[in-house]
């Protein structure tokens, strides 16, 4: 019953919470709205999502923040030297094919969404059992080490986060 | 502290425009479609993020009241940007790329924009009306 009427009470609390940011006042009225929106939504979508992802450490997820932010500020100074010096035909693109050990569909969506933030990296397409992910990298000598980088830096904290 | 602060909007709103303006940049300068994916998606991070810290910190010292729009714009752009590119790449793949030029997904069944899903059920959509 308490799942019927809340399928996703993470979500319920992130929405009333945006609510109260967006408006950028706390007054009862604005909580009373804001929570009214967190219980309707999720009821309304959760046939799209009819799965409630596990998090199994959520304090985790403080340090993957910290470690992608840092992540995106050093490879935007690389590929911004990379715009700025390298000659046209010294960048070596390449495809980097990523096995994955993830296996919830939202920690893939995160693992993704991360590899496109962090410069350097476009994640293209991911095969069609779901099982490795296609990763775009603008300049690489070694995509052996970029694959390598991924799955330690990002993917088994996500699995720690996830599963 | 006012100077400091006055000091500080102004370093991130030039490192923001500084990444903002060469990510545009490679944009003209890469050569192929994918690689200048690279370009904006890079601007979005640090140049957008630059000035949204700008933004917050003149609002808490100059102005000095608290705005958390700027972290829901951060958020927002997060979940958003990868998406954006990750369609701009599917679709150019589709078009201009042959999976033969890729490597291998080293499972079964291919890349998933060229094949069904493994294990997926076609559903043939009838053009028969109901009687």
């Amino acid at each position: 019953m308490l799942s019927r009427l809340f399928p996703h009470p993470y979500l319920t609390v992130i929405l009333a919470v945006v609510w109260l940011l967006l408006v950028n006042k706390v007054t009862p009225g604005n909580v009373l709205l804001g929570t009214v929106f967190g219980i309707i939504i999720p009821l309304i979508t959760s046939p799209y999502w009819p799965d409630r992802p596990k998090i199994g450490r959520p304090f985790r997820i403080a340090e993957y923040v910290l470690i992608v932010l840092w992540d995106i500020i050093v490879a935007n100074v690389v590929v911004a030297w990379i715009i700025l010096f390298r000659p046209q035909d010294k960048i070596r693109t390449a495809w980097v094919t990523v096995p994955l050990d993830l296996t919830s569909p939202e920690a893939i969506t995160v693992m993704a969404g991360t590899i496109t933030m962090t410069p350097g990296t476009v994640s293209a397409m991911l095969s069609a059992d779901g099982r490795s992910v296609l990763v775009h990298c603008l300049d690489t000598d070694d995509p052996q080490a970029t694959r390598d980088q991924i799955k330690s830096r990002y993917e088994r904290r996500l699995k720690e986060i996830f599963e | 502290m006012h100077l400091y602060a006055e000091i500080a909007v102004s370093f991130f709103l030039v490192v923001s425009g500084i990444f903002g303006l060469v990510g545009s940049w490679g944009l003209i300068r890469l050569k192929s479609t994918l690689q200048r994916l690279h370009g904006p998606t890079k601007a979005t991070t640090l140049g957008v993020g630059g000035a949204l810290i700008a933004s917050m910190l003149y609002f808490a010292f100059v102005k000095n009241s608290l705005s958390f729009h700027e972290l829901l714009i951060t958020i927002f752009l997060f979940l958003t940007a990868p998406v954006t590119a990750n369609f701009i790449a599917k679709a150019f793949m589709l078009h201009h790329v042959r999976e033969e030029e890729l490597p291998e997904t080293e499972t079964e069944g291919g890349w998933g924009g060229y094949h069904d899903p493994v294990g997926a059920v076609r559903h043939e959509v009838s053009t028969k009306k109901p009687e």
